[in-house]
C-alpha cells in the first residue's frame, strides 16, 4: 500500500505535537479511542476569548501512520477557525487531502471525533450550550 | 526506496531463493523440459530422475525414506491434506482432531472446514510462553480422537513445541501425530521419526528454496499412513496428489534442501548471536521492551517484541523505506484485530498492538542488524514522543483506570 506524499510529509514532520495547559478555560481537550484498538488521538485546541478564534491546536497520537497525519492536517486546519467553523470539518475533507486508502477511514473518523471533542470540553469548560 | 540498500528481517514470510538453487533450477525450464510422469521417452526420464533425486535429498533431510515425501504447492496445501485427508480416511475410527489457537491459518482454516464436514475441533489455549499444556493435551484426547495437529516452530514467535513429548502422548494414546514445520525445517534439526510424528507439513520457499512447492511428509511404515487425495487426476503422488509434478521447483526444494543439511547448524549459531545482538540492543536503548514468547525455546533467528505504547505499524512506517519486518498489529477497519497468536499468549491487546517481529536469515549481515538497531531505536522514540499514552505512563497515570472511549 503506497501512501500519498502529503501523509508521509505529514507523519515524517508532524505539525503541532504537543500538550497544552488543560487547566486554562480557553483550552479544550479531546481524547479518542483506545489502546486496546491500536489508535488514541490527544487533540487539544486554544481559544482566543476576544476574538473566539483558535489560536492553536496541538496533539499527539497513538497509532498507525494515517492515524497521526490525520490528527496532525486537523490541527493545522484549527488554526485560526472559529470553533463553529471548525465543527464543521468533515472527515472526508482528511481522507481527500491524505489520499487515505479505504481501510484507514476509521483514522479520519477518529480526527473528526476528536475535534468535536475538544470543542465540547472547551464549551463544557466556559458554559456554552451546544447549538 | 530509501538509497542505501534494503535490510530484509522477514525471513519468516519467505526466504530469498539461494543462488545455488536457483542455478540447480535453470535447466529444467528449457534444456530438460519434460513432465516428470511421461514414462515413454528421454525427457520424461529425466525429468523424473532429477525429481527422484530432489526427493532423496529431502529424504536425507529429515531422517525419512524418500517415498515419504509427498509433493504439494507449498505448506497451506499440504496441511490441508493432511487434516482433511485424515479426517475423511479415518472417518470409522473417529472424528476429533485437536489443535492449537497459535497454530498458522492453514491450519485452522482446515480444521474449521473439517467442522463443516461434521467433525469436531478442539482448539487449545497455550501457556504464557506459547508452548502447549501437555495435561490440557492429554485431557483432550477422547476416544474418537483421530489426529493431533501440532506446529513446530510458531511463525509470529519462533516458540518451539514439546515435540518428543507430544510424540509420546500421541503414541500411549494411539492417535496419529501431524506438524506444520514450515518454520523449522531447514532451520533446525527435524526428524520426525525419531519423534513419534507421522505427518509433516512444509514448503521450500521458507528454506531458501523458490516458491509455490511445498511438501508433506506421510510415514509409510509403523504405522502405514494414508490420507485420501484433496486433488484428484492423474495419481500422482501414490495417489495422494494429483497434478504435474513441477520439476524445476522440486528440483530448486531438493538443492535447498541438501544446503541446509551441511549449512544450518552454522547458519543458526551465527544468527542467534545476532539475534541475542539486537534483543539486548533494544533493551538497553530503550525502556518499557517486551520480548514475547518463550526464550529458552525458540527459532534461534526470530525475535517478537513489543515496544510499549507505540503502535507497531506506525512505528513500522518510520524505517520501512529501509528495513522489512512484520508487526503484530493489524490496524484496518476490516480488522482491527491485533495479531491472535499474541494474544494466545496472554498478552494484552495494547502491548500485541506493539509488536514487531524480526526474522534474520542466511543472508543477514551484522552491519545490518547494527543499522536495524539504530534506525529502530530512532523510531521508537519518534513514535513516544508523538504518543499521548507513552506521556501518560511517564507522567505516573493508571492507564488501565482511563475511560477510554472505544470505537
Amino acid at each position: 500500500m503506497a501512501y500519498s506524499e502529503k501523509l508521509i510529509e505529514h507523519f515524517n514532520h508532524p505539525k503541532n505535537v504537543g500538550t497544552l495547559d488543560k487547566s486554562k478555560n480557553s483550552v479544550g481537550t479531546g481524547l479518542v479511542g483506545a489502546p486496546e484498538c491500536g489508535d488514541v488521538m490527544r487533540l487539544q485546541i486554544e481559544v482566543d476569548e476576544a476574538s473566539g478564534m483558535i489560536k492553536d491546536a496541538k496533539f499527539k497520537t497513538f497509532g498507525c501512520g494515517s492515524a497521526i497525519a490525520s490528527s496532525s492536517l486537523a490541527t493545522e486546519w484549527l488554526k485560526g477557525k472559529t470553533v463553529d467553523e471548525a465543527l464543521a470539518i468533515d472527515n472526508m475533507a482528511i481522507v481527500e487531502e491524505l489520499a487515505l486508502p479505504p481501510v484507514k477511514i476509521h483514522c479520519s473518523v477518529l480526527a473528526e471525533d476528536a475535534i468535536k471533542s475538544a470543542i465540547a470540553d472547551y464549551r463544557s469548560k466556559n458554559g456554552i450550550a451546544a447549538e | 526506496m530509501g538509497s542505501e540498500k534494503l535490510i530484509y528481517l522477514d525471513n519468516n514470510a519467505t526466504t530469498p531463493c539461494d543462488p545455488r538453487a536457483v542455478e540447480a533450477m535453470l535447466p529444467f525450464f528449457h534444456q530438460i523440459p519434460g513432465n516428470a510422469a511421461s514414462r515413454n521417452h528421454p525427457f520424461g526420464w529425466q525429468a523424473e530422475e532429477a525429481v527422484d533425486y530432489a526427493r532423496e535429498q529431502i529424504g536425507n533431510l529429515l531422517a525419512v525414506d524418500s517415498k515419504e515425501i509427498i509433493f504439494t504447492s507449498g505448506a497451506t496445501e499440504a496441511d490441508n491434506l493432511g487434516i482433511k485427508g485424515v479426517f475423511e480416511m479415518y472417518s470409522r475410527k473417529g472424528n476429533h482432531i485437536i489443535t492449537l489457537k497459535t497454530e498458522h491459518k492453514a491450519v485452522l482454516d482446515a480444521c474449521k472446514k473439517v467442522e463443516k464436514m461434521g467433525g469436531e475441533v478442539t482448539y487449545l489455549d497455550v501457556k504464557a510462553d506459547g508452548r502447549v499444556d501437555l495435561e490440557a493435551l492429554e485431557a483432550a484426547i477422547t476416544d474418537k480422537t483421530i489426529l493431533i495437529s501440532i506446529m513446530w516452530a510458531n511463525n509470529e514467535t519462533g516458540v518451539i513445541q514439546p515435540m518428543k513429548e507430544i510424540g509420546q502422548l500421541c503414541e500411549k494414546h494411539g492417535v496419529l501425530f501431524m506438524s506444520d514445520a514450515t518454520q523449522a525445517v531447514g532451520k533446525i534439526k527435524t526428524h520426525p521419526k525419531e519423534l513419534g510424528i507421522h505427518l509433516m507439513a512444509f514448503t521450500a520457499h521458507k528454506m531458501y528454496g523458490p516458491k509455490g512447492v511445498g511438501a508433506l511428509f506421510v510415514n509409510r511404515k509403523n504405522p502405514r499412513v494414508k490420507v485420501t487425495s484433496q486433488m484428484d487426476g492423474g495419481g500422482h503422488e501414490r495417489g495422494m496428489r494429483s497434478g504435474t509434478l513441477n520439476v524445476p521447483g522440486i528440483v530448486g526444494f531438493g538443492k535447498a534442501a541438501e544446503i541446509a543439511m551441511k549449512e544450518m547448524d552454522a547458519d543458526a549459531a551465527r544468527l542467534s548471536v545476532l539475534r541475542d545482538k539486537l534483543e539486548q540492543a533494544f533493551k538497553d536503548n530503550l525502556e518499557e521492551v517486551y520480548v514475547n514468547g518463550s526464550v529458552e525455546h525458540r527459532m534461534p533467528h526470530v525475535a517478537n517484541i513489543s515496544f510499549k505504547h507505540v503502535e507497531g505499524e506506525g512505528l513500522m512506517m518510520t524505517f520501512n523505506q529501509n528495513i522489512a519486518v512484520s508487526s503484530g498489529s493489524a490496524c484496518t477497519s476490516a480488522s482491527l484485530e491485533p495479531s491472535y497468536v499474541l494474544i494466545a499468549l496472554g498478552l494484552g491487546d495494547d502491548l500485541a498492538h506493539s509488536s514487531l517481529r524480526f526474522s534474520l536469515g542466511r543472508f543477514t549481515t551484522e552491519e545490518e542488524i547494527d543499522e536495524t538497531i539504530k534506525m529502530i531505536s530512532k523510531g521508537v522514540n519518534h513514535m513516544r514522543d508523538l504518543s499521548p499514552i507513552w506521556e501518560m505512563f511517564k507522567e505516573g497515570i493508571d492507564l488501565d483506570a482511563v475511560e477510554w472511549s472505544e470505537h
